[in-house]
């Protein structure tokens, strides 16, 4: 017993030591914050406390929504809101959360529209129960119809034709678009867009986004199966990363480009491991749905006269990618 | 280990020495051979069909992405031939993943301390899952259900709350990350391909887990427990320990294919890994294994995981539309039980 007892301090003594002798002097958490910055923040706004609820498709852990977040938290902070945050992807779960909005009478609503069908329904109850509502992120074709006051987003079709377009004129003759959840629209209209303007042959693929070994093996396969490809297209910047392993394996000489952005795209945009990203500026979509409702309930304002309000697509590439690089390494752009 | 484990020598019973005819039959019953016969034809398949799928360095990726699934798979397989279920086993790679990242990260240490701490906590997750089964005979398809969401959440939650965002920090430039990387996700290039080492870790613990089945006394209790867990422990078979030992081995491999992650790509996102608890399963059950227990084999899970890493990969290699990939995959898993339980037919009525 008591031999046993002396073994098992020793074992902790020697891990103590171990864990206090193996200290990396490399990376970590102390070299990033001799880098990081404050995020943005100002004064406080001292008109009367708001409840705003923030209703979107959000997928849990999606690096694009929590900036979406961030920049919503940065408003809520100034205007003296209290943002309560729910998401579902599964539209009619998120119909319900819309509903459990509209009971708990908050002051504001900002929601996504993935499926206008399954949600219009839902956002006329707010609206009818007098609560004001602004659109965001998605469903900028069915907005008005739903009775939001405006709309804060980037036209997924436009931007994917605005990719196609650059691709063309940047002379690439294949590109392959990898989409990462099968049967979501605003991933499936980015492809379309790029198909409807880019001029050479265009394919598509489709991968597994939750799993990063078959999402790299799946474009390697793709690439070689079809060595003509010389322009990888992805729709998040996760899977861009994944694209670039990919066309390392295959031994392509294809180029990557993605949409969206997360804190390494800036790096590889500079090291030439990404032709272009495009910024649809979620940070903007999540602050301007809330300080947009709250200009409206406290002045009565709208923004956009009645159209949607465009944050994207806005590239990011070799030119302007020093500008943008510090605000994504601190994880709002 | 002083045997040989080739595959032969496994089918026979050991001491037997059979005619062709009785090893042949007793060959048909393996649990592998319908498993290993789907394998063939999904194989020659994509052969004809896809001709990108004929490289060897196409194989070699089709391996990679079979070993990640399969090597989970192996202790799936002997979890599900002791009778139970682990649906948190695909988020359970995330949280070591995580574990090891954020803690090497957050406090600056080496990255072999987080290994460390990771696996402590897989274990710890094994040993919840196993002790909550036993203790409260609850079915382990529900407590893993719970256990699944519950971290699923805390994937989410945790990585949140620490990092700030919804993704790791890249851990390339730490110390003993390239010494990790060497162990977990290095390349090892055989005759001009290029192999991931996750296939020779792969292929190391099917040994293990095949020879712990067949040539040992826990083995037995794997089989005993799983066929009936009451008799088994009327003949004194300690049924508590066994399926609290076969879920922390699933616990074991779910952390290694997590460090392979964390090294192989440098960053983890805090909501992957969600669905490939099922992938774990299909290759056990498409290997062979019953999903009521004591009966099933470590190599046929191995063989199951190639046919879902084949006809995943082999698709796309055959350039077929995407729109109908989950249709394809489904239609030629079929094709493969069919095979796989046609010729397990075959195998009993030659024995009867």
């Amino acid at each position: 017993m008591k031999r046993g007892k002396s073994l098992r301090m020793a074992a902790l003594a020697a891990g103590l030591a171990l864990v206090v002798a193996a200290c990396s002097s490399t990376g970590g958490k102390k070299a990033a914050q001799s880098t990081e910055q404050a995020a943005a923040s100002a004064g406080k706004a001292n008109t009367p406390h708001l409840t705003i609820a923030m209703i979107t498709h959000q997928q849990p852990g999606d690096t694009f929504w929590d900036i979406i977040r961030k920049g919503a938290l940065a408003a809520a902070a100034k205007d003296n809101v209290t943002l309560k945050y729910s998401n579902d992807p599964d539209s009619t779960k998120e119909a319900v959360l819309i509903q459990d909005a509209v009971n708990a009478k908050v002051d504001g609503i900002a929601v996504t529209i993935p499926d206008p069908p399954a949600l219009i329904p839902a956002i006329k109850q707010a609206v009818a129960a007098g609560i004001p509502v602004v659109a965001f992120n998605a469903g900028i074709d069915q907005w008005k119809e739903s009775g939001a006051l405006m709309y804060f987003g980037q036209d997924e079709t436009v931007a994917g034709q605005a990719a196609g377009a650059r691709a063309t004129s940047e002379g690439f003759k294949h590109v392959l678009c990898v989409l990462q959840a099968q049967g979501q629209v605003q991933l499936e209209s980015r492809c379309n867009g790029v198909q409807q303007t880019f001029k050479g042959q265009y394919t598509k693929l489709y991968v597994n986004g939750a799993d990063q070994p078959s999402v790299r093996t799946t474009i390697a396969a793709k690439l070689k199966q079809d060595p003509s490809i010389d322009l990888v297209i992805t729709l998040g910047a996760p899977i861009a990363q994944l694209a670039i392993q990919a066309v390392k394996d295959a031994g392509s000489s294809a180029k990557v480009a993605t949409f969206d952005f997360n804190t390494q795209v800036p790096a590889e945009i500079e090291n030439g491991q990404l032709q272009w990203a495009i910024d649809q500026q979620p940070y903007v979509e999540g602050y301007e749905a809330v300080d947009s409702l709250w200009l409206y309930i406290t002045n009565g304002d709208t923004i956009g006269g009645g159209e949607a309000v465009k944050t994207g697509p806005f590239f990011v590439d070799k030119s302007n990618v020093a500008a943008v690089a510090k605000f994504a390494e601190r994880g709002t752009r | 280990m002083s045997q040989t484990l080739d595959t032969a020598s496994l089918q026979r019973e050991p001491g037997v020495a059979p005619s062709t005819r009785t090893a042949f039959v007793r060959f048909l019953g393996r649990p592998e051979t319908g498993a290993l016969a789907g394998a063939i034809a999904v194989y020659l398949f994509f052969y004809a069909f896809a001709p990108a799928f004929r490289d060897a360095s196409s194989f070699a990726s089709v391996l990679y992405v079979s070993s990640t699934f399969g090597i989970p798979a192996v202790a799936v397989a002997l979890l599900m031939i002791g009778g139970e279920f682990d649906l948190s086993a695909g988020v359970a790679v995330i949280a070591a993943a995580l574990a090891a990242s954020m803690f090497s990260y957050q406090l600056n240490t080496n990255m072999w301390i987080g290994v460390l701490v990771s696996f402590g906590i897989a274990m710890a997750i094994g040993f919840i899952n196993g002790y909550l089964v036993v203790t409260t005979g609850i079915p382990s398809f529900l407590v893993t259900l719970g256990t699944f969401f519950m971290i699923q959440g805390l994937n989410l939650a945790v990585t949140k709350l620490i990092t700030g965002n919804v993704a790791t920090s890249d851990v390339s430039n730490m110390q003993g990350f390239h010494s990790a990387h060497e162990v977990f996700a290095s390349t090892i290039t055989v005759g001009g391909v290029a192999l991931k080492v996750t296939l020779f870790w792969w292929i190391g613990f099917v040994l293990v887990g095949t020879w712990i089945l067949r040539r040992t006394r826990v083995g037995n209790w794997i089989f005993a427990v799983g066929g009936s867990a009451t008799s088994a422990r009327a003949v004194g078979v300690p049924v508590k320990q066994v399926k609290v030992g076969l879920f922390m081995a699933v616990s074991f491999l779910t952390w290694f294919t997590g460090m392979h992650l964390l090294f192989n790509y440098n960053t983890i996102q805090s909501g992957n890994g969600i669905g490939n608890e099922f992938v774990y399963i299909i290759s056990a059950v498409v290997g062979g294994c019953l999903l009521t227990g004591g009966y099933g084999s470590v190599v046929g899970a191995a063989i199951g995981a190639l046919i879902f890493g084949m006809t995943n990969q082999g698709i796309v290699y055959a350039g077929w539309n995407p729109d109908w990939f989950k249709f394809f995959l489904g239609a030629i898993l079929l094709a493969a039980i069919l095979l796989n339980n046609w010729i397990r037919g075959r195998g009993e009525e030659a024995n009867q």
